[in-house]
């Protein structure tokens, strides 16, 4: 956790006491709608469905335990009694009230955390691998560079009225686990011929309605340069982004009407002027960042012990969650647990207020008091000695939060959807739920082997549907409710974008229809560890259009499920 | 009455804005002879003075210049310091071209003089505005020049490094230079 000095805070109240003051004017009636607008989404505020929704910052998904109790606080008394982790990052409260806003950020900045820049046209929040500082593939400790990324771009006045909102991923292993590709800009940290850190810049990803994989523009960007480089690309996007077509003013399209490499040269010679200068960054500051960020004191333990290994060799049932759920760490004798919260009965990402207080306690009690929040939006406790996994696993199936599901089909991602969120063409959550319960059976969701399946209610792709093995998109037609499915896309380093199957489905049809997909990757599969999305790339699309669409196959489409279960 | 607030004061304004079209401007008499340019203080458009540039030299001691947010100043790069003033106009507040706009002039052209926000401008934007090199507003008449005042100190620091504060907060935390 990075810890706030009097500065950091200061800035934060000030936000608030801002905010505080237009909020009263706008409620008084001397500030329009249009001039409120802007102000209240730059403070997490958005207009949806059914009520405001406030969206408040997880910086880089990084949360104490002291953090949690106090949104477990706030959900209570402003909210009604839940929250949602969205895909990033954040947390959302779906039902606050307008006027209550400013007290909630002013609870917020107590516990020092903000809604700042959580909407609105301008940088949002820095997003990063939820394994950064624990991961063994670690190559540099991104950690650092989210929290100097989020002084640089909280209340930036040059980016603060952008063409478009601006997202920025951080990822420094080996694996991308912060879908850098995907977003506006991606920062891939990386060493250099002599160990120096530096950043591999992607820009112009992004998904959405024209869903593209960034360009790299620079192999290797010295961290010194970080924040001048940057400010020469949102310099350039800010002057010369589109802002006639909202649907065409992501930095996505600057770079795809100039070319990745004219692009390049452009910012290049924006730079020229900016390298070197005020903003170039200090070594005394990436230093004071790193000792103001509170670190577990790791124990030395035993790599593996025996107790671990007896019991999961006697408890089937422990040994399916540590299988899924639990993931390797850096140091020796620990392990990162994911907290699935997708479970029976409940949206994917939501959270109820007891929850997040039970996990505050667990959070304390096996991990150093801090959780992290993923993009897909489950929590993480980070730093769990290894001979603790049994104890935590039990508490965490008391609390019905043990579902071992991390990486299979039902650890679905879905957006708030029609329910809530006022853009939408479909709902995602009852389609969620749909497949979960279709899905039901353990043994055939761990046979089926890795999946990612992502449900967005609009083309704004807020459950990343593209990236998913499996995307579901709600879309409208002649004012009701269909969804179009696709297949092959998957996120990561090698990010790609899925391809439609073919017409739409009825709401009803759609967990039979991923049902007949799975049916098709398990007659064609070669070999248990061929995973959906590769045999969709081996064999393309159309055998699974043969699957959903053909009548031939739809009596074998339930066979290999009996099969599986029996 | 619009109000100009000018180095975090309120100010009467001296300047006449020259705005709309002015192509009249450009059309010899049939003496042909240019006409006659208005005798007070001026703030003429970049195209005009790029038109009639050395008839304005000549006869007006006293020249601003406005730019249109999507309007670069290097084709006027040289003549810049000529200029008692030059404003940025903001066609909509949400458009933030300006506030780029607003450094280039500041620390690429290295202009000095006063530096003016104009069109829909308001309170809550000028604490960013001012970061971002401009020391003089104009507001519109239902802005309310004391919270316009106070908007100035929102905040008592800033991260960034900005024309304001050109060293960044991590640069004077070293040297105990914090606000
Ligand atoms: S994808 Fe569409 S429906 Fe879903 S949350 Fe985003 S905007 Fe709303």
């Amino acid at each position: 956790m990075y810890l706030y000095d009097e500065i950091d805070q200061r800035i934060v109240d000030e936000r608030v006491r801002q905010y505080r003051d237009q909020t009263r004017r706008y409620l008084a009636g001397t500030l329009s709608e249009d001039a409120f607008r802007p102000l209240r989404l730059q403070n997490g505020l958005y207009i949806q469905r059914h009520a405001p929704m406030l969206r408040i910052a997880i910086p880089y998904g990084l949360l104490a335990s002291y953090q949690l109790r106090k949104l477990a606080t706030i959900a209570r008394r402003y909210d009604r009694g839940y929250g949602h982790f969205s895909t990033r990052q954040n947390l959302q409260l779906n039902w606050v009230r307008l006027e209550d806003v400013p007290d909630i950020l002013g609870d917020l900045a107590t516990v020092q955390m903000h809604a700042i820049q959580t909407s609105g046209n301008c940088i949002r929040n820095i997003t990063t691998d939820h394994f950064a500082g624990v991961a063994p593939d670690e190559i540099v400790d991104p950690l650092v560079w989210c929290e100097v990324l989020r002084q640089w771009s909280a209340l930036n006045p040059e980016f603060a009225y952008l063409p478009r909102k601006f997202k920025i991923a951080v990822n420094g292993s080996r694996e991308d686990r912060a879908a850098t590709r995907v977003h506006d800009v991606g920062l891939h940290a990386v060493r250099g011929s002599g160990g120096e850190t530096g950043f591999r810049v992607s820009v112009g990803g992004g998904l959405g309605r024209t869903p593209m994989i960034g360009h790299v523009i620079r192999e290797f960007l010295p961290w010194q340069h970080l924040l001048t480089y940057l400010d020469a690309i949102l310099r350039v996007y800010n002057r010369h982004g589109r802002r006639d077509n909202k649907y065409r003013a992501r930095v996505k399209f600057l770079v795809k009407e100039r070319g990745a490499p004219e692009f390049a040269h452009e910012i290049d010679a924006e730079w020229t002027h900016l390298k070197g200068g005020p903003a170039t960054l200090i070594p005394e500051e990436v230093e004071r960042i790193a000792a103001r960020f509170v670190r577990p004191a790791y124990e030395a333990l035993p790599a593996r012990g025996a107790e671990l290994e007896a019991r999961l060799s006697t408890d089937a049932g422990f040994a399916r969650w540590h299988g899924r759920n639990v993931h390797p760490h850096k140091v020796a004798g620990y392990a990162a647990v994911t907290v699935s919260l997708k479970r029976p009965g409940s949206a994917p990402g939501d959270v109820t207020a007891a929850e997040m207080d039970a996990l505050a306690v667990l959070a304390d009690r096996y991990s150093h008091g801090e959780l992290r929040v993923t993009h897909e939006q489950n929590l993480i406790l980070a730093d769990v000695r290894q001979r603790d996994l049994a104890a935590l696993w039990g508490e965490l199936r008391a609390l019905g939060l043990a579902v071992p599901n991390i990486g299979l089909l039902t650890n679905i991602v879905a957006c708030p959807g029609g329910d809530f969120c006022s853009l939408a063409n479909a709902r995602s959550i009852p389609v969620a739920e749909a497949i979960r319960e279709r899905f039901e059976d353990l043994d055939y969701v761990h046979d089926i082997g890795p999946l990612d399946l992502n449900i967005s209610g609009c083309m704004n792709s807020c459950g990343h549907h593209h990236v998913g093995h499996i995307g579901i998109l709600g879309v409208d037609k002649d004012g009701s409710e269909w969804y179009q499915i696709s297949i092959g896309g998957s996120q990561g380093e090698h990010a790609s974008l899925g391809k439609v199957i073919g017409p739409s489905f009825a709401q009803d049809e759609v967990a039979d229809v991923i049902e007949r997909l799975i049916a098709c990757y398990l007659a064609h599969r070669d070999g248990d560890a061929e995973r959906f999305v590769d045999t969709v790339a081996r064999i393309g699309i159309s055998p699974f259009k043969e699957y959903v669409y053909g009548n031939a196959h739809q009596e074998r489409s339930r066979a290999p499920r009996q099969l599986a279960a029996a | 009455m619009a109000t100009l607030i000018r180095n975090a004061r309120v100010r009467p304004d001296s300047w006449r804005l020259l705005e709309g079209p002015f192509d009249r401007l450009l059309i010899p008499a049939e003496d042909g002879l240019l006409p006659d340019l208005p005798a007070e203080p001026l703030i003429v458009p970049l195209a005009l003075w790029l038109r009639r540039r050395d008839d304005l030299v000549e006869r007006l001691p006293h020249v601003g210049l406005w730019l249109a947010a999507d309007q670069d100043p290097q084709s006027a790069a040289a003549d810049l310091p000529r200029f008692g003033v030059i404003a940025v106009r903001f066609g909509e507040f949400a458009d933030g071209r300006g506030y780029s706009l607003a450094r280039v002039l500041r620390e690429r052209h290295g202009y000095r003089g006063e530096l003016r926000a104009i069109g829909d401008v308001r309170r809550d934007q000028l604490y960013y505005l001012a970061s971002c090199g401009f020391d003089a507003f104009v507001l519109p008449d239902d802005e309310d020049p004391r919270g316009a005042l106070a908007a100035l100190t929102d905040f008592s620091d800033a991260y960034q490094s900005s024309v304001a504060r050109p060293s960044p907060l991590f640069r004077r935390r070293l040297s105990g230079a914090c606000a």
